[in-house]
């Protein structure tokens, strides 16, 4: 997802920079032609900027479609960590919760290298925030099973102090 | 990842492990051991030229020890069983201490150097009695020498070398009570004195070797014999009377007796009331004590007597030293105020006069055993070993003090811990803190050099040094963990010691109840002693202080007294003799507002006295009064009663008199049932939680209430020693009883069980020791009492709401419906006190602490008394802890608590807790003391002294190096990466 991000943006801005920033006063290199660009510009670029959006749409599905596979591969590092508490079990049911909770987290900037007026970004998004929603419900499914969720009575009245006794009595065997 | 799985549980199981040890360079670091003898009642000297001088004693306690005469250490001691009492020791060859003990019936060996046993000898006695031990001379059959023992009218004689009977010689006359045994010198023939049926004197003439009756006479004494002697010459003895007033001189020359009577007003001029013979073997010479002096009277010719020196009436006079063919020496002490004077009297002269100061907490003398020695010009120098009130033991020599040994402290019978003063703020000089700096450093450099095992042996020894002298342990200010504390203890003679826990040192030591004594409390003693101010949050400032509570004289009707006695200095604060007796001292769980707890003392009549008295007190108390009860075991009358408070008593009008009213008796059927043991929760037991969570995460609730009594009864067959009674007609029933309603909450029987019983009460369980008849062996049963009432608080949503009734005041009233669990174990030891551990909060986990035959203490974990435990325990149970069921509790020799040692006739146990919530005190007596701290589950909440802070700081600072080079070194690649 990074990586696709990154490269998308580069791309993307040294396409715009070489068309804004190149001074006029400077003169072109010898053998540069300018106008063969220009030239067209309305029919070229329209096509160009459809490819783009159908690359991007795709792409925006792919990444929508990322956590499928983690979720999996959560699946099966929980099958391997049993259901007992230790320190493997616990760190992968707490990455497992994690994961999701940081990807909903930066939905937003997942999906920004993809927006472009054409491309309807609301599926894809919903994809991935349903399926993270899916790994978030995962952890929490091993989190119960580990006993870590506070959902039976033990659970809220482990530290109860004893209740305070009205009555004393005390005593014993008197001195002889 | 499946190592990685087995390691995770490999960790778990490692976290878990059951033993608790210490090693051995950790001995001494929280624990010390303190040896005592008791309270010494003979003494024998062994002072030859060469070797070691000691002196050998036997005491109260049934101790029987060798102590080096020069410093007072025991060089080796052996204590007998509790009904092994001795009755008289003596040396044998120059190499052998014999004792006589078990009422005349046991005679036994010791080696004098190492205090080995050589021999023992049971002499079969039929009526144990007055029995008496002769070391004959120069009897010497062979190279042995015997020893003639006496009991009623038989006479054994036993071979000191291998402790065989030689002879024995059965009087068989009826009413015949030896009374004393003499060998003239060089001679084969014994001579035996008695009375038979104080009226006849008889004589009895008997071949050494072997025990031949030769002769024997008898003759009518014109006086009716007491039974009190003192034999003054090879042929004479002197006798007191029945009516302790007149004197019979009898003389048993050549086979006949003559005896004559003296009246002791013709000796004595101002004689009046009971006379008493000190028991000496003089020449000549014998000592009278009369209520007003101590009288010397030498024989001289056939009947004449006079009177040859006079003591004043306090003076306690020493058993007769033969000094040589003709002098005899006796020490008479004195004690005034806070002075001793030793006088020692030669043949009745006054020979040397000493006089000692002596610290005003020891009393009066008590006893006093004289020794002599040589002195370089042949003159006789005379040393005394002197036992005073308190029971400690004192060596005087030319005047001073040589060594005095705290023997009183064999015998307490009471405990309370009390906090030590608060350090004062500021006051720490830099240049101290340097010091301490720079000293820390060292010491953690060595450890350091110990665990990388670089350290040399001298390295070690300077480790060990440092661990042992530390002084943070021993300062007498409050720490932060709750590690120092005092234990203040009661003793039998009624001394109270302030110990501290650092070191066991004795921070203040005072007999309080010569200060009592007077008219109006003619013989007090002590009874107990509680905790009277413990400072809380509202009174700080105040100091604490404890209470001791005694009556003035022996029966139940006299009246009694209280001290209260500051905790810090141990300086007396307040005195009062009050005008009622006391039957019992009830603690409540009130104060008043400057922190005086509030006690209830209950007088024979079974009216409640409030003390302190005070009016706030008073209004405290009559608030609660409603709900204050008390409850009384009659041991004797197989019967508990309750009573409830109210205002008015029998016998005043005092406001702070309050009556009692019976409100419920359990009467157990005396032809079934006698009450072995009782047992109740501790007053100021923390509990953290009352539920309980299952494997099933289900919950129960614990039954927790201070008002439960743990009754223990047994058969009446069964109530003497095991094998009294057949398993079928041995029953033990165990009750636990509702003490404000007298209610039986459960009871159950164990059938084919017998006593002794030994019970704690913690929690919500009851763990219980007794004889299991039918499988021969020692048994332990839990039981875990559970609330059903509160069962049905289960639904989630209320609980998390708030909206549940377990936090709601219980009161005893309300019908409490009861579950309980239990199971029984065998047991490999029989117990001679049980104890559990608390804690600050009571989370960490309990240990019972078991006082063994051995003397040891050992803590055996909770979770192998656990009524859950199964044979197959599930998965989820062991992770749980569950420990899988078996027929008996394993006794892991690392868990005892005692390590090596022993803590000679151990007779209580006390756990009570630190600061910190991991750790406890544990403090065991007996003969001797020994404390310890432990963390049942480990110090999960502190670093343990072993935590090497040098490998951290290297580590840190290693770590830090690390990241400024990784760091730099980044740096350094970025730049280069830029410039490419």
């Amino acid at each position: 997802m990074e990586k696709g991000k990154a490269m998308a943006r580069r791309w993307a801005v040294d396409f715009s920079d070489s068309s804004s920033s190149s001074h006029p006063t400077v003169a072109d290199p010898p053998g540069f032609a300018r106008s063969a660009p220009d030239l067209d510009e309305t029919s070229g670029s329209r096509q160009k900027k459809d490819a783009e959006a159908a690359w991007k749409a795709q792409k925006a599905w792919e990444v929508a479609q990322a956590p499928f596979k983690n979720l999996l591969m959560m699946g099966f590092m929980m099958w391997m960590a049993g259901n007992t508490v230790h320190l493997f079990s616990m760190g992968i049911t707490f990455s497992a919760l994690w994961q999701p909770i940081s990807a909903l987290r930066s939905v937003g900037k997942v999906f920004e290298p993809y927006k472009d007026p054409k491309v309807d970004l609301n599926a894809p998004r919903l994809l991935f925030i349903a399926l993270n929603l899916g790994g978030l419900l995962l952890g929490m499914w091993k989190l119960n099973t580990l006993g870590l969720l506070p959902t039976h009575a033990s659970d809220w009245v482990f530290s109860l102090p004893p209740a305070k006794e009205v009555e004393f009595a005390g005593g014993g065997s008197p001195f002889y | 990842m499946e190592a990685r799985f087995l390691l995770g549980f490999l960790l778990l199981l490692s976290l878990s492990s059951f033993a608790f040890a210490i090693y051995e360079d950790q001995v001494g670091l929280a624990d010390w051991h303190k040896r005592y003898i008791g309270k010494v009642k003979h003494a024998v000297f062994h002072t030859q030229k060469t070797g070691r001088r000691r002196v050998v004693v036997s005491t109260e306690e049934n101790a029987i020890a060798s102590l080096d005469l020069r410093t007072g250490d025991i060089l080796w001691r052996h204590v007998l069983g509790k009904n092994d009492a001795v009755d008289q020791i003596g040396l044998s060859l120059g190499k052998y201490v014999l004792t006589l003990s078990s009422q005349g019936s046991v005679l036994r060996a010791w080696n004098l150097p190492d205090g080995q046993m050589v021999w023992e000898t049971d002499l079969q006695i039929s009526n144990p009695s007055n029995s008496f031990l002769h070391v004959l001379g120069n009897v010497k059959s062979g190279r042995d020498s015997l020893s003639l023992v006496c009991n009623g009218g038989s006479i054994r004689a036993v071979s000191s070398i291998d402790g065989l009977v030689v002879w024995k010689k059965d009087l068989s006359i009826d009413g015949l009570k030896l009374k004393h045994v003499f060998q003239p010198p060089e001679s084969d023939t014994i001579y035996a004195i008695g009375f038979i049926d104080s009226s006849l004197i008889a004589l009895y003439h008997i071949n050494a070797k072997t025990g031949e009756l030769l002769k024997h006479a008898t003759q009518a004494s014109s006086v009716d014999l007491s039974s009190e002697i003192s034999a003054i010459s090879s042929d004479s003895l002197v006798a007191l009377d029945t009516s302790r007033s007149n004197l019979l001189l009898i003389k048993f020359m050549a086979g006949t007796i003559t005896n004559h009577k003296l009246p002791l007003s013709d000796i004595v001029q101002d004689f009046s009331g009971l006379a008493e013979l000190i028991p000496t073997k003089s020449n000549d010479i014998f000592v009278v004590k009369t209520p007003s002096n101590v009288a010397f009277i030498k024989v001289k010719g056939d009947n004449e007597i006079e009177l040859i020196g006079k003591a004043d009436e306090a003076g306690i006079v020493s058993d007769s030293l033969t000094l040589s063919e003709e002098e005899q020496a006796f020490a008479v002490v004195h004690h005034s105020n806070n002075a001793i004077s030793l006088q020692v009297r030669i043949n009745g002269r006054e020979a040397l006069t000493e006089g000692i100061k002596i610290e005003d907490h020891r009393g009066h003398v008590k006893r006093v055993f004289l020794n002599n020695y040589v002195r370089t010009d042949k003159s006789h120098g005379f040393r005394a070993l002197i036992v005073m009130e308190d029971e400690s033991l004192l060596l005087m020599q030319q005047g001073e003090v040589v060594w005095s040994r705290e023997d009183g402290l064999a015998s307490i019978s009471d405990a309370v811990v009390a906090e030590l003063p608060v350090e004062k703020e500021g006051g720490v000089s830099v240049v101290e803190v340097e010091h301490t700096l720079l000293e820390w450093l060292k010491g953690h450099m060595l450890k350091l050099k110990g665990t990388l095992m670089l350290s040399t042996p001298d390295d070690m020894a300077a480790i060990q040094a440092m661990h042992l002298k530390s002084t943070e342990r021993n300062k007498m200010t409050r720490d932060h963990n709750g590690f120092r504390k005092l234990i203040i203890v009661l003793t039998r003679s009624g001394k109270v010691y302030a110990l501290h826990t650092g070191d066991g040192r004795i921070v203040w030591a005072h007999l309080l109840t010569p200060l009592l004594q007077s008219e109006s409390c003619p013989s007090p003693s002590v009874l107990t002693l509680r905790n009277w101010r413990v400072p809380h949050r509202k009174a700080l400032q105040e100091n604490p202080s404890i209470l001791l509570v005694g009556r003035c004289g022996a029966g139940p009707e006299s009246h009694g007294f209280l001290f209260i006695v500051d905790s810090y200095s141990g300086k007396v604060l307040e005195t009062q003799i009050l005008d009622h007796s006391i039957a019992e001292v009830v603690p409540l769980p009130l104060a008043d507002s400057s922190e005086q707890k509030l006690h209830l003392v209950i007088d024979d009549k079974l009216n409640a006295h409030l003390y302190p008295r005070g009016s706030d007190a008073l209004e405290v108390f009559v608030r609660e009064m409603a709900n204050m009860y008390y409850y009384k075991v009659e041991n004797a009358k197989e019967v508990i009663k309750g009573y409830a408070f109210k205002k008015g008593c029998s016998t005043g009008s005092s406001a702070y008199c309050f009556g009692t009213r019976e409100l419920w008796s359990v009467v157990f059927p005396s032809d079934s049932e006698r009450i072995v043991a009782t047992a109740r929760r501790k007053i100021n037991e923390v509990v953290h939680t009352q539920a309980k969570i299952m494997t099933n995460q289900d919950v129960m609730y614990k039954y927790i209430t201070k008002n439960i009594l743990f009754v223990a009864t047994v058969s009446p067959k069964a109530a003497g020693g095991i094998g009294s009674a057949a398993p079928d007609d041995a029953w033990l029933v165990a009750y636990l009883i509702d003490t404000v309603t007298g209610r039986i909450l459960h009871r159950v029987t164990h059938q084919g069980a017998q006593g002794p019983v030994h019970a704690v009460v913690s929690e919500n369980w009851v763990v219980y020791h007794y004889f299991n008849l039918r499988a021969h062996r020692y048994e332990m049963t839990v039981i875990e009492i559970y609330d059903q009432s509160r069962a049905d608080n289960k639904d989630v949503m209320k609980l998390v709401l708030g909206k549940h009734n377990l936090t709601a005041p219980i009161t005893s009233y309300s019908r409490p419906e009861i579950a309980t669990k239990s199971q029984s174990y065998f047991f490999t030891h029989s117990v001679k006190a049980i104890a559990v551990t608390t804690t600050a909060r009571g989370i960490t986990s309990k240990q019972i602490l078991i006082g063994t035959i051995g003397d040891q203490v050992l803590a055996l974990d909770k979770r192998y008394l656990d009524p859950r435990r199964t044979a197959n325990p599930s998965q989820e149970e062991k992770e749980e802890g569950i420990i899988p069921l078996t027929d008996t509790l394993p006794i892991i020799p690392q868990s005892y608590v005692t390590h090596t040692r022993q803590v000679g006739d151990l007779r209580g146990i006390m756990s009570f807790p630190a600061n910190l919530e991991s750790t406890t005190h544990v403090f065991s007596y007996g003969i001797d003391l020994f404390y310890t701290r432990i963390a049942p589950s480990r110090t999960y909440d502190s670093l343990t002294d072993e935590f090497s802070y040098v490998l951290l700081l290297i580590t840190v600072v290693v770590l830090i190096v690390a990241i400024l080079v990784t760091w730099a070194m980044s740096q350094k690649k970025d730049l280069q990466e830029k410039w490419r």
